[in-house]
């Protein structure tokens, strides 16, 4: 996989796909990134789950903390990594020896560990790197263009309905639309943020 | 396995526009309305929080401007945007989430007069000090950044003087001093220059000009390029700060490459407004569909009518970079291959009234104080928009008696040039 830059469909696949995400670094103060991710997220249907070893035993938005992946008591289909990148190496360890085997390690918004992500792709899983399952998740189905956000996304195709009030659909067909420059460039520094942290 | 990536014509038609979600309209819907209900008390506080994407009240938001802003951003290969009420207003709202009162920003003095008199007196007024640097004199700009230097300013296209910023060269400066580089790309357009890829950090825009086309709406825009890093020195508290607006949130750590385009939306048009009406962003987004077709027509219409006009007897000189043998001609070959755009300014041996004489002779040419319609229009300046000024201040500003300024439209051009043959007749 090159992790420079992700094609939509294997974004859109994995948020399509995964269930149960436990966010390892959820933190449970409402103005941490973490927070917002971790809300958004739940808020769109998926199972979060939050794991923080400072924070064992006590709960983010309802949701009990567990100190580590390993007592996570039910199966994780993806391990979303909010720590810095030289923190990403133990924790996919960590992950090879769940039972059932996570499906996709997820690296947060200006974390990159290639050697955590090569390991992670010889055990299996489906990897991404730098970037937000949030942003990824309104950028694909055009949520976050409410904030003039460019989606990189185009399309003639009506969403499939989905349910209250401004929310929209990943199921969306789209093609990429205006990948550029300033993106490429973004990407170099976000990576070049990602390997000083 | 890359994506492919649609062409600027592809995207000038479809970037932040899909089918209603909701009725499948397939032209964006002007959605005219103030507020918008929440789904439950949780859902209010996630978007009052910022902890979701939606809207809340058209000042902050607007479903229709939302699709502007895409549009304007994947134009110009921006990370987001943000649609404001007018070009200055795009500029208020930049300069408030970079400067403190007290700081600097340093500025071409090759502008358009509007934006001149805003740095000048306007800014004045909350301690925002511009410094003049000179686009003839690369380095002056180097020279003017000070400790209280807090981004650099010019057009890719000044208005009116035909004036090409080597903008490459101006980046490199602004990198070295580790600020951001904003640059007014009103003349030239998307389609013509893109300022983000020579260096730009953010780029404003007067829609009212060529994005719109039509001469129908006023609006401003702001695009985020995603590039600079604000919390590296961490000079600009609005970016690297935890915001007491919104319970010590940072915004650069939350929103990473578009935290820029958030803080001009959540922390200054919330508090200062300016936002667009929806009913302009659909008038401009039309006009946008027709961005590469209008411009084709104005630049081929502009370079004939420039060569036209450099060949009559009563005209002493023509400042148009499209033109061979002009001193910006081969910077506009580097930043607008396609064209030098659609405004010029050229002087009249008779001087100050020769000049009244055209603008009161000509009677396709329309005589007012716009640029960047589908209308052909001309002004004389001396006797309009800089007739307060001294001789000397009009004779800077490129306004001299002399001087007559056309924004070519999209009329077959036979027709302006006859318009122009006779009105300079005897």
């Amino acid at each position: 996989m090159n992790h420079d830059s992700y094609p939509d469909s294997y974004i859109r696949g994995i948020l399509n796909t995964v269930k149960t995400i436990a966010m390892v670094g959820a933190s449970e103060k409402e103005n941490r990134p973490s927070y917002f991710a971790f809300k958004y997220l739940l808020e769109r249907g998926y199972t979060m789950i939050p794991v923080n070893p400072l924070r064992a035993g006590e709960q983010i938005l309802g949701r009990h903390i567990y100190a580590r992946l390993s007592d996570v008591p039910v199966p994780i289909d993806m391990v979303d990594i909010f720590r810095s990148s030289r923190h990403a190496l133990p924790i996919v360890q960590e992950a090879l020896t769940l039972n059932p085997r996570p499906q996709v390690i997820w690296m947060q918004l200006s974390i990159r560990n290639d050697e955590a992500a090569a390991l992670a792709e010889a055990g299996g899983m489906k990897v991404v790197m730098n970037r937000c399952p949030k942003i990824e998740y309104g950028r694909l189905s055009s949520e976050i263009a409410w904030m003039g956000v460019n989606t990189r996304t185009i399309s003639a195709r009506k969403a499939a309905a989905s349910g209250g009030i401004q929310r929209l659909s990943l199921n969306r067909a789209s093609v990429p639309g205006g990948a550029t420059e300033a993106a490429a460039a973004a990407e170099r520094m976000e990576r070049e943020r990602g390997s000083a942290g | 396995m890359t994506d492919r990536i649609p062409g600027f014509a592809t995207l000038a038609v479809h970037a932040g526009a899909q089918p209603d979600p909701t009725t499948g309209a397939r032209a964006t819907p002007i959605y005219q309305t103030t507020s918008y209900v929440f789904e439950s008390v949780d859902h209010a506080a996630s978007l009052f929080g910022l902890q979701t994407f939606g809207n809340i009240y058209t000042r902050i938001g607007n479903p229709t401007t939302a699709v502007l802003e895409e549009r304007v951003a994947a134009l110009e290969g921006g990370t987001a945007g943000l649609a404001t009420a007018s070009g200055h207003a795009a500029q208020v709202l930049v300069f408030h989430c970079l400067l403190q009162p007290g700081d600097e920003f340093v500025a071409s003095k090759k502008l358009y007069g509007g934006s001149i008199n805003q740095f000048t007196h306007a800014f004045k007024n909350f301690n925002w000090n511009v410094v003049w640097a000179d686009p003839d004199d690369i380095s002056s700009f180097e020279r003017a950044i000070s400790p209280k230097t807090k981004a650099i300013f010019t057009e890719s296209i000044a208005n009116p003087g035909g004036v090409i910023t080597d903008m490459a060269t101006v980046a490199q400066i602004a990198k070295r001093a580790g600020v951001p580089y904003i640059v007014d790309n009103t003349l030239a357009s998307p389609y013509l220059c893109k300022p983000i890829e020579h260096g730009a950090d953010i780029v404003v825009h007067s829609l009212t000009k060529f994005l719109g086309g039509h001469g129908n709406s006023i609006g401003g825009a702001i695009v985020d390029a995603g590039t600079f890093n604000w919390s590296r020195d961490r000079r600009y508290p609005m970016l690297c700060d935890p915001r007491p607006e919104y319970h010590g949130i940072v915004l650069h750590e939350t929103f990473g490459n578009f935290a820029f385009a958030i803080a001009c939306r959540v922390l200054a048009l919330r508090d200062i407004g300016a936002p667009l009406s929806p009913f302009n962003a659909f008038l401009i987004l039309t006009g946008i569909e027709t961005l590469p077709l209008r411009m084709r027509k104005h630049c081929d219409n502009t370079l004939a009518v420039a060569q036209w006009v450099a060949a009559h007897p009563k005209v002493a000189w023509v400042s148009y970079p499209g033109l061979p043998g002009d001193r910006f001609h081969n910077l506009a070959k580097k930043y607008c291959p396609n064209g030098a755009g659609a405004v010029f300014t050229f002087g009249l041996k008779g001087g100050y009234d020769a000049g009244v004489k055209l603008v009161s002779n000509v009677k396709l040419f329309s005589h007012l104080a716009n640029i960047g319609d589908t209308r052909s229009l001309i002004i004389h300046p001396a006797s309009t928009t800089h007739r307060q000024l001294t001789d000397a201040q009009k004779a800077q500003a490129g306004a001299g008696p002399d001087v007559v300024r056309l924004s070519i439209g999209i009329e077959d051009v036979e027709d302006i040039i006859a318009d122009l043959d006779q009105g300079l007749a005897d």
